[in-house]
């Protein structure tokens, strides 16, 4: 009896120690998550309430307009042009500046620095950089002889100047997760193969690379989510447009919600996104299990 | 181990990374400092003259930098103070107390991390408008309580101390609560830090949500109110930067003080999981 009565206080205490957390992630995460399915399946007044059962309507209308695939490429194109671009960088850096001394401290400080740039601030910023007449890039550009470039207001480059910013900003994490990552690997493995003879670029191919593989793919999955969910960059530096060849799926849904107020079809194109972002998680998972080397 | 020439030529790639990455900063700080004039010549300066500082004093009687500052700082706080405290006692509870479901419910965790937040960005709008919590701290704050990363990461450090302490701890009739303040926070003060600031600098961060559920100046974020400084009358450049660099400085120093947490820290929740 007295052992039931221990067995039931300390489940208490797992649920008591539990509570705060769930708690929060009922409200605000799993109830609003299987709201998101109930809406998508209703239209809404401007006021968010529903006004009528549509079945898979909202559905049917998204994926039946070509301005929503027209999203998706534009997000696609986005997310192949920042991923590989900012993990290849931040890698290379990573290699060059894990060894502890006096100046790597500094590199790695600066190569971290867009951490703590919050993606509002920073947009500011490169959007003044980016100015057609006034800004420095096209300053910079006169030097090499270039003509100005509409960085921003030409459709042809609009998408990947706003790539190009978002490839800076997210050098810091990525290059302080690969940065920890080769830390973690022991220094022993590094002697034993160089007594065996093995050069610096053998090193890195056949230890460092393959040990790094579970933090490259951690920063891969989470750079893909990432990628997809981008909206404040787009937000301010070029509101989707020029001739909405910047307009990606969370630019579109926020647009759909929040500014045509049809909360209906902005919840089917939520649903629709965490569908892809979840295929590709798990498209990725399978991928890994082949090639990643766990220790 | 690098040869002789390498060592330079890496060296060189280095210097020419780091001036490319750190020159917008560099330049929001430099511009903040330029005068008018000298932002306006042709060509373009590429260091401020002097110590120029009346483009900040200015910025602060156009527009609220204070009490966005403000209102960053209590919002930025009160969730990283929520993020340690959820996640701490969550994790303790999944590392050293028995009870039923925990597998399931660990899973729940595990999906929240899943679960993009713009999907659970409307219907959170519609609940934090129909508690009338919209233009106040309770709605900037309360949605964001929790995190799954965080209980991840407290989890691995309490599963990395050593058994022998609590079952100690229990001899000496420590109850859980006591285990949990007198044991296991103590020993995991890196653990802490580093949510502190990865908590920190994300609620910092925060653009979407402040954006949608404040209209009223005195309760903007200074990442919405960046973007005021952007639409208001003037729009001379040196007065923005100025503005940018005082909303920067507070997570920049919080990397240069906590870099070091961060290094190492930052994947063990999530790769060792």
């Amino acid at each position: 009896m007295g052992n039931k009565l221990a067995k039931f206080k300390e489940a208490a205490f797992g649920f008591g120690f539990l509570m705060p957390s769930l708690l929060g992630f009922g409200i605000f995460l799993f109830y609003p998550f299987f709201k998101s399915v109930y809406l998508s399946l209703h239209s809404t007044n401007p006021r968010g309430q529903i006004v009528d059962f549509v079945w898979f309507d909202n559905f049917k209308d998204i994926l039946g307009s070509e301005h929503f695939y027209q999203s998706i490429k534009i997000s696609f194109l986005f997310a192949l042009m920042t991923i590989p671009t900012c993990l290849i960088i931040s890698l290379c850096l990573a290699l060059l500046t894990h060894k502890k001394n006096k100046i790597n401290i500094y590199f790695q400080l600066i190569f971290a620095s867009s951490i703590a740039i919050p993606i509002g601030n920073a947009s500011v910023i490169w959007k003044i950089l980016f100015h057609p007449t006034a800004g420095m890039f096209n300053y910079f550009l006169s030097f090499l002889g270039i003509d100005p470039i509409g960085w921003l207001t030409d459709p042809a480059y609009a998408l990947i100047s706003v790539s190009i910013m978002t490839v800076w900003i997210s050098i810091g994490f990525t290059y302080l997760v690969l940065l920890s990552g080769i830390k973690g690997i022991p220094e022993d493995l590094y002697e034993s193969a160089k007594m065996d003879g093995a050069g610096s670029s053998a090193m890195v191919r056949k230890i460092t690379l393959p040990l790094l593989s579970p933090a490259i793919f951690f920063m891969s999955v989470i750079s893909v989510i990432g990628a997809l969910q981008s909206f404040s960059q787009i937000n301010i530096l070029t509101e989707g447009g020029p001739a909405n060849s910047t307009n990606v799926v969370v630019y579109d849904l926020y647009q759909e919600a929040f500014v045509n107020y049809r909360f209906g079809t902005g919840s089917a194109q939520a649903i629709i996104l965490f569908l892809i972002i979840l295929l590709f998680t798990i498209v990725q998972f399978r991928i890994a299990e082949r090639k990643v080397h766990y220790s | 181990m690098i040869s002789r020439l390498q060592r330079p030529a890496a060296l060189i790639i280095l210097i020419l990374a780091a001036v490319v990455i750190i020159y917008p900063i560099y330049y929001a700080f430099a511009a903040s400092m330029m005068t008018s004039g000298e932002m306006d010549s042709f060509p373009p300066h590429l260091f401020p003259s002097s110590l120029y500082l009346a483009n900040f004093k200015l910025v602060f009687s156009l527009v609220p930098v204070a009490q966005f500052l403000y209102n960053s700082f209590v919002v930025a706080i009160a969730i990283t103070a929520g993020h340690l405290l959820t996640a701490s006692l969550a994790a303790y509870a999944f590392a050293f107390i028995r009870f039923p479901f925990k597998a399931f419910i660990f899973s729940l965790f595990v999906a929240t991390m899943m679960i993009p937040w713009e999907v659970t960005m409307i219907p959170n709008f519609l609940t934090i408008r129909n508690w009338g919590w919209t233009d106040s701290y309770w709605g900037l704050i309360v949605p964001f309580l929790t995190t799954g990363f965080g209980t991840f990461l407290f989890r691995q450090f309490f599963l990395q101390l050593p058994k022998e302490i609590f079952e100690a701890a229990k001899m000496d009739g420590l109850g859980h609560m006591g285990a949990f303040v007198r044991i296991a926070l103590p020993l995991t003060r890196s653990a802490f830090a580093t949510l502190a600031v990865h908590s920190f600098i994300g609620a910092w961060n925060m653009y979407l949500w402040p954006l949608l559920i404040t209209n009223e100046e005195s309760m903007r974020t200074v990442q919405i109110g960046v973007t005021m400084l952007q639409f208001e009358e003037f729009t001379s450049w040196n007065l923005v930067l100025a503005g940018l660099t005082l909303m920067m400085l507070p997570p920049l120093l919080l990397l240069v003080f906590g870099l070091k947490q961060l290094v190492g820290n930052v994947t063990l929740g999530a790769l060792k999981g």
